[in-house]
Parts: C-alpha cells; sequence; structure tokens
C-alpha cells in the first residue's frame, strides 16, 4: 500500500479541485477510496525550551487506512491514543508531520480551505462548546457558505432552511441561539453545518458521546438516513463499542498512536485477533443481567506516549506477551485470505 | 414488611430538594422513596439532570448552601438525618458514610500525600494510632491492587493515572469501614478497560466487607453487571424499582422500557437498522410538573395521565411509577368488523 513515496504522491497528482456545488450527486470512479490514508504521522514536541531539547510524543505514527466510497470506518482506541489528532489532520486542521491523506485519490496536502471544505466536514464530540453561543442557529449553519463565498444571501437562506430540514430541526431553530436548544438540538445544528457544504465525506469525533442514550439514539438514527441519502462517507470515531458495532462497516483498532487491527465488523467483533482489541471487546459491558464483570487480564500501566515501550507497545499490559514481544514491534501484516489486518507476533 | 423496614441500612421517603434559580424554584429532587439495605449494590440510574447527583449530595449533607431539603423520613441505620447536628453528621459522614466522587481530584487534596489524606480520616474518627492507620492504608491499598503501595503513600494525587487515582478513592473510602458507600459515576471519565477492572474490585471488595454501596450511573451496561437492585430515576423521581434480574426483564414502566430499547445491543439489534429513540425531551424542573413527567415523551400516555401516577407495587419487591404500570393500557374502542 505504501510503496510510493509521499512526496511523489503529492507532486504528481493533480491537488484536489473544487467540486460542482450543486445538489447533483458527484461521480468518482468507485474503485477510488473515497480517502485514503497513507503513513501519516503527527509528532508533538514537548517542553521545548530556549536551551533545552524538548521531547517528541509521536501522537500518530504511521497509520495507513483506506475507507471505501459510501462505507463507515470506525476508530476505537482509549483516550490519548492518537484518534482525535488522526481526525484533525483530515480536516486539515494539523499539518501531518509525515504521510498523506488522499481524497478521491487527489492529495490534501496544499489544497486550498474551500475545495478541503467541500469534501470533508467534521461533526465534533461537545454540541455546547462547538457553537458560537451568540449566533443565531442559521448564521452558524450558513457561516461555512459565506466564509467560503457560496450563492446569494437568499440562495443561502434557503440551502440552511432545507438543510434544518434534513436534519430534522424545526424552522423555527433558525431564529433562536444555541442556548435555547437541548443537546440533542445542538448535536443536530453541528450536523447541519457540517452538511452545508455538501461534503462526501464527514468526520464524526465521538458525536454522541456527551449526549444522553435517549438522545443518542435519535442522532444515530438521523447519522444512518443520512448517510444512506446521501451517500455519504464516514470515520466514526467513538468508544462506545455497541454504537460502533451499529454503525460501521469496518474497525481500525488504535493504540498508542498505531494501528494495531483492522477488519470488517464482523472480524473484528466476531473474531478479534489482537489481544488488545479482545481487551476493549470483554471490557465492553452490555446490558446483560447475571455476567458480572469479566477479567479482562490487563495491567492498568497506562503507557506514557511521550516514552512508548520498546517493541510491542502494548506488551505491559498484554496477557501473551514473550520476550521478542519486548525486542521487535510487529508489523501490521495482512491476514491471509483475509482483507483484514492485526500487528502481533502471535495472533 | 414492618421487621424489614427496620433492618434498612437507609430508608428515604418523599425526599425533596429544592434550588432557588434565575426564573424560580428548580424542583431537582421531587419526592422520591428508596431504601437500602445493608450489604447491598443499589444503582441509581437515569439521564443527566435527572436528580442522581443532587440524591446523593442530600444524603451526605453535602447539598449546595441555598438548596431547600425536605424528607417525611431520611433515616441512616436508625438515626434521623434531617434533624443531625452539622457536628454530628460530620462525624457520621467520615466514619460510616463515605463517597466517591466521578473526579477524584476533587476529593484529593493535590498539596498532601497521599498517606496523609488515607490516614487522616482513621485517626480522626477512630483515634487509631498513626502507625495503624499507615498499616491499615498500605493493606488496602495492595488490595486494591496498587503496587509499590508502602511507597505511593509518600506520592501526591497528581503523580498518579486516573485510574490509580480512582482506586485511591476506593481505598480510602474502604479506611473506616463505613456502612455505607456513595460512588457517583466513579468510572465515567475513566476509559473502558481501566472501568472493567475498577468495577469488577469495588464489587469484590463491597461483597467482601458487606459493605452497602449506592452506585450512581447513567449506564445502563454497568448496572446490569454489578447491582443488586436498581432506582430509575426521571425528571427528579424515581419512576421504577426493582431487583436487577427483574427490571432487565420485566420493565414496567415506559421510560424504562423505551431507555433499554435504545441502547443497540449486539446480536439482536440489526447492524445499521434504525434505533428506537425516544422521543422529545425531559419537562423543566422549574417550576410545579403536572401529572406524569414522562407523558410528553410516552409511547402510551392516556388521558389519565394528567394526573400524577402512584408508586404501584407489583409482585416481587417492583415499583413502578405509571398509571399502567400493572394492567395495559385501555385500547381505543374499534368500531364492529362485519365477518
Ligand atoms: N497540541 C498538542 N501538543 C502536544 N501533545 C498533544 C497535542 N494534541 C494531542 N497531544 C497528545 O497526543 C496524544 C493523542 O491525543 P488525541 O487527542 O489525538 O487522543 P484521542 O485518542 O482523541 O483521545 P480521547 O479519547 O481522550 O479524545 C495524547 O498523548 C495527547 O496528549
Ligand atoms: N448548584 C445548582 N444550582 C442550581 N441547580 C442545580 C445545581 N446543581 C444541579 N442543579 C440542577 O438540579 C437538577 C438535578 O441535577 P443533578 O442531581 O446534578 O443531576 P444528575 O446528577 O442526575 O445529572 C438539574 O436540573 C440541574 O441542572
Ligand atoms: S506482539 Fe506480543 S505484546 Fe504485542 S499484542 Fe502480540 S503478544 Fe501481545
Ligand atoms: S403514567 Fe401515563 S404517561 Fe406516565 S408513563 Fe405511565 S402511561 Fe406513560
Ligand atoms: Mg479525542
Ligand atoms: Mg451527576
Amino acid at each position: 500500500m505504501s510503496a510510493h513515496s509521499t512526496t511523489e504522491v503529492a507532486g504528481s497528482r493533480p491537488a484536489l479541485e473544487i467540486p460542482d456545488p450543486s445538489m447533483a450527486p458527484r461521480t468518482a470512479r468507485a474503485s477510488t477510496p473515497a480517502l485514503e490514508l497513507c503513513g501519516l504521522s503527527k509528532t508533538f514536541t514537548l517542553g521545548a525550551g530556549l536551551f533545552k531539547r524538548g521531547r517528541t510524543l509521536g501522537a500518530v505514527s504511521d497509520v495507513s487506512l483506506r475507507i471505501p466510497r459510501g462505507q463507515v470506518m470506525g476508530l476505537v482506541g482509549e483516550s490519548g491514543c492518537g484518534k482525535s489528532t488522526l481526525a484533525k489532520m483530515l480536516l486539515g486542521l494539523t499539518t501531518p508531520s509525515d504521510g498523506d491523506v488522499l481524497v478521491d485519490g487527489k492529495p490534501l496536502r496544499g489544497a486550498n480551505q474551500k475545495a478541503l471544505a467541500r469534501h470533508i466536514q467534521p461533526i465534533f464530540q461537545d454540541p455546547y462548546s462547538s457553537l458560537n453561543p451568540r449566533k443565531r442557529i442559521a448564521q452558524i449553519v450558513g457561516l461555512p457558505l459565506q466564509v467560503h463565498g457560496i450563492g446569494t444571501s437568499r440562495e443561502r437562506a434557503a440551502r440552511v432552511a432545507e438543510t434544518l430540514d434534513v436534519v430534522g430541526l424545526p424552522r423555527r431553530a433558525a431564529d433562536q441561539f444555541p442556548g435555547q436548544l437541548s443537546g440533542g438540538q445542538r448535536q443536530r445544528v453541528a450536523i447541519a453545518r457540517a452538511l452545508i457544504m455538501r461534503p462526501d465525506i464527514v468526520i464524526c469525533d465521538e458525536p454522541t458521546s456527551a449526549l444522553d442514550v435517549s438522545v443518542q439514539a435519535q442522532i444515530l438514527n438521523l447519522l444512518l438516513d443520512l448517510k444512506a441519502e446521501f451517500g455519504l462517507t464516514y470515520l466514526f470515531i467513538s468508544h462506545d463499542l455497541a454504537v460502533v458495532e451499529h454503525l460501521v462497516d469496518r474497525v481500525a483498532v488504535m493504540y498508542l498512536g498505531r494501528i494495531v487491527e483492522e477488519g470488517t465488523r464482523e472480524q473484528i467483533f466476531g473474531s478479534p485477533r489482537h489481544p488488545y482489541t479482545r481487551a476493549l471487546l470483554d471490557s465492553a459491558l452490555t446490558p446483560e443481567p447475571g455476567l458480572g464483570v469479566p477479567d479482562i487480564g490487563l495491567g492498568d500501566a497506562m503507557p506514557d506516549p511521550s516514552d512508548p515501550p520498546s517493541g510491542c507497545a502494548f506488551h505491559p499490559r498484554c496477557p501473551k506477551a514473550q520476550a521478542l514481544c519486548r525486542q521487535t514491534r510487529p508489523r501490521l501484516e495482512d491476514i491471509q485470505g483475509d482483507n483484514a489486518r492485526v500487528a502481533c507476533h502471535f495472533a | 414488611m414492618s421487621r424489614l423496614e427496620v433492618n434498612n441500612l437507609l430508608e428515604v421517603k418523599n425526599l425533596r430538594v429544592d434550588l432557588p434559580v434565575e426564573a424560580g424554584t428548580l424542583h431537582a429532587v421531587r419526592g422520591i422513596d428508596f431504601h437500602v439495605e445493608r450489604g447491598e449494590m443499589l444503582c441509581l440510574v437515569g439521564e443527566s439532570g435527572c436528580g442522581k447527583s443532587m440524591t446523593s449530595l442530600a444524603l451526605m449533607g453535602l447539598l449546595p448552601r441555598k438548596s431547600r431539603l425536605s424528607a417525611d423520613h431520611l433515616q441512616f441505620d436508625g438515626i434521623d438525618l434531617t434533624t443531625l447536628s452539622e457536628r454530628r453528621r460530620s462525624d457520621l459522614r467520615g466514619a460510616r458514610m463515605a463517597m466517591i466522587f466521578q473526579e477524584p481530584m476533587t476529593a484529593l487534596n493535590p498539596a498532601y500525600t497521599l498517606g496523609n489524606q488515607l490516614c487522616e480520616g482513621l485517626i480522626r474518627h477512630r483515634g487509631v494510632s498513626r502507625q495503624e492507620a499507615r498499616e491499615r492504608a498500605i493493606y488496602l491499598l495492595e488490595r486494591v491492587g496498587i503496587s509499590a503501595a508502602k511507597d505511593r503513600l509518600n506520592q501526591y494525587p497528581h503523580q498518579l493515572s486516573g485510574g490509580l487515582r480512582q482506586r485511591v478513592m476506593i481505598a480510602m473510602a474502604l479506611m473506616c469501614e463505613p456502612d455505607l458507600i456513595i460512588a457517583d459515576e466513579p468510572t465515567t471519565a475513566l476509559d473502558v478497560t481501566i472501568q472493567a477492572q475498577i468495577l469488577r474490585l469495588l464489587r469484590e471488595l463491597q461483597q467482601e466487607f458487606g459493605t452497602a454501596v449506592i452506585f450512581i450511573t447513567h449506564d445502563l451496561g454497568v448496572v446490569a453487571r454489578i447491582a443488586d437492585r436498581v432506582a430509575v430515576m426521571y425528571a427528579g423521581e424515581v419512576i421504577e424499582s426493582a431487583p436487577t434480574p427483574a427490571l432487565y426483564a420485566n420493565p414496567a414502566h415506559p421510560y424504562t422500557r423505551g431507555l433499554l430499547s435504545c441502547i443497540p445491543a449486539p446480536g439482536k439489534t440489526p447492524p445499521g437498522s434504525r434505533l428506537q429513540a425516544i422521543p422529545g425531551v425531559v419537562p423543566s424542573l422549574v417550576g410545579h410538573v403536572e401529572g406524569c413527567a414522562f407523558r410528553n415523551r410516552c409511547p402510551q400516555a392516556q388521558p389519565t395521565c394528567e394526573q400524577t401516577p402512584p408508586l404501584m407495587s407489583l409482585p416481587g419487591d417492583h415499583r413502578a411509577r405509571c398509571h399502567y404500570a400493572d394492567r395495559p393500557v385501555p385500547v381505543p374502542l374499534q368500531p364492529e368488523m362485519s365477518s
């Protein structure tokens, strides 16, 4: 997958262009994944001062993933493993330290903001802080159109009204302020703001974790409807494995900045191979009384991301770790005969 | 019946908590009844804002200053908590009731070593020597799975990860061998793998020491795995309570049924299918709530529901606050069908 060098890719292919903003569905070659990540990495420098060199923290390391058009890729892993950093690189909010993102086969590197906004939009976790409290809903939802100079003000107003309908908000919400809406309604506003640019890829970073379960179900239904209606491609980040299992086609499991396993929903949930994936699944407490809390057999020695363990980064917590695991990092290898990958010496 | 009640560790009847807010009075807890038996794990479950934390603070005597509490009956081991002096209340809190918060840093003092904080209560409330207190602290730190317990006593809270801090909080809650621990969403901020380990530990120690626990959560998965009994809260009321297996097998209140069906159940809910959401939102708790508080969202609401439903008793220690908890809703008369 990473046979080509990343700089070549950036140089030789045409840049991401601005698609036709009409409502017509866009055509693209079905074989090209909607989103492709090639060896994507992000390194942060910590505590660098005038006279000392900072330590580095590999928040995301060498991540390669392909998300086929119209599919949902789930991304799971513990807090701090790099999920949001990955999302920010896809949205152009953080520059990768290395590697490339291809949208429709074209590099995101160097693409202009407008082109990017027409392709990829985010929905973030917190419907409270992500909306400007002093702006009316219509202004919030219409802002991306205004920023990118799309349409006349009448056309923009029409598009806003239409989008509020699509996400199930009453028309009168247009004149309200975020503070007058419930958490679920605010998340609908965030979804409307993402959809107004008619993107084909939506990056959902924990879109329902700040919501109550009864409201979460409404939002998940909406995300499913929108996907079916507009043929959207999602990267869906969540720590709720039941939700992930319900929504996704494929899942990538991340540990300390690296993908440790990736496969179809059935493979990951039905026959997980990586010890970390198994532990994650065991810790998901489904509402079945009488089962108790399983012993997942993991230490809770959470690793320091700025000083990751040698070899397989999971070895200090892994119940199956051997001497080899401390010395050599397992590569993310294709599983024979399966459209799946795992990084473990003993999977 | 009456013998059992006397034996209950905690008896709560018609507990109310009111808070003055700009728009009037917010009725955070609206007349709730429940009890806790000795040594049992009772889960209080409900969505955000339903009054779980206010209930726990009312029991601990830690409500915000401006709030008003009233109750027909609020007894802890036969002691009337409503008339207790602040001093005796504080003694009780240290020695016989303990609390574990969602964010351990709200309860831990960053300026003191863990050893100091662990031992303080035991020395003050039980009059044991510092040495004895240290020994118990080391024993409990080991029991909650903390390695090198002795060295940890000299560490400060910020030197620990979130999961380790919550383990320390459990050890601290157990120091004085309390009869009751109130744990308010103690694992909500933790990763699922850490949550599973902490829950397993808490359940084990609770059973071993015979400590009663009120475990507050919004997660019905967690409840199913650890609770002996469950009380479901909605808009400041306990709307259903039952032994855990009964609640999941035969939920009697439409809200409980709604909650259980809106989480995707692996193996049962077909992937990608529509989930059964509960439409609408919780009513405002400012001012008076007329009739059943769930009426505006209930799929089977009837004209009767404009009257406040009583707490109906069902077989097997099962109660539900719904007019139709023990019978089907009336079916509107259909015109006669000709054959
Ligand atoms: N701007 C930054 N500077 C330095 N380190 C950062 C920065 N942003 C993130 N990190 C670090 O990078 C790692 C990955 O963080 P990230 O926010 O991507 O995690 P996450 O998987 O989204 O976690 P969560 O589940 O808590 O949202 C963490 O160790 C984090 O502390
Ligand atoms: N200090 C406070 N002042 C005013 N209202 C409050 C205060 N704390 C909580 N409330 C309100 O009381 C109700 C119950 O809150 P709480 O017990 O914290 O809910 P839960 O813990 O179930 O999420 C909510 O409507 C909340 O907004
Ligand atoms: S490589 Fe070794 S330590 Fe890593 S997951 Fe596999 S068995 Fe465990
Ligand atoms: S009392 Fe009426 S509105 Fe309330 S839960 Fe029962 S049926 Fe529904
Ligand atoms: Mg994040
Ligand atoms: Mg609370």
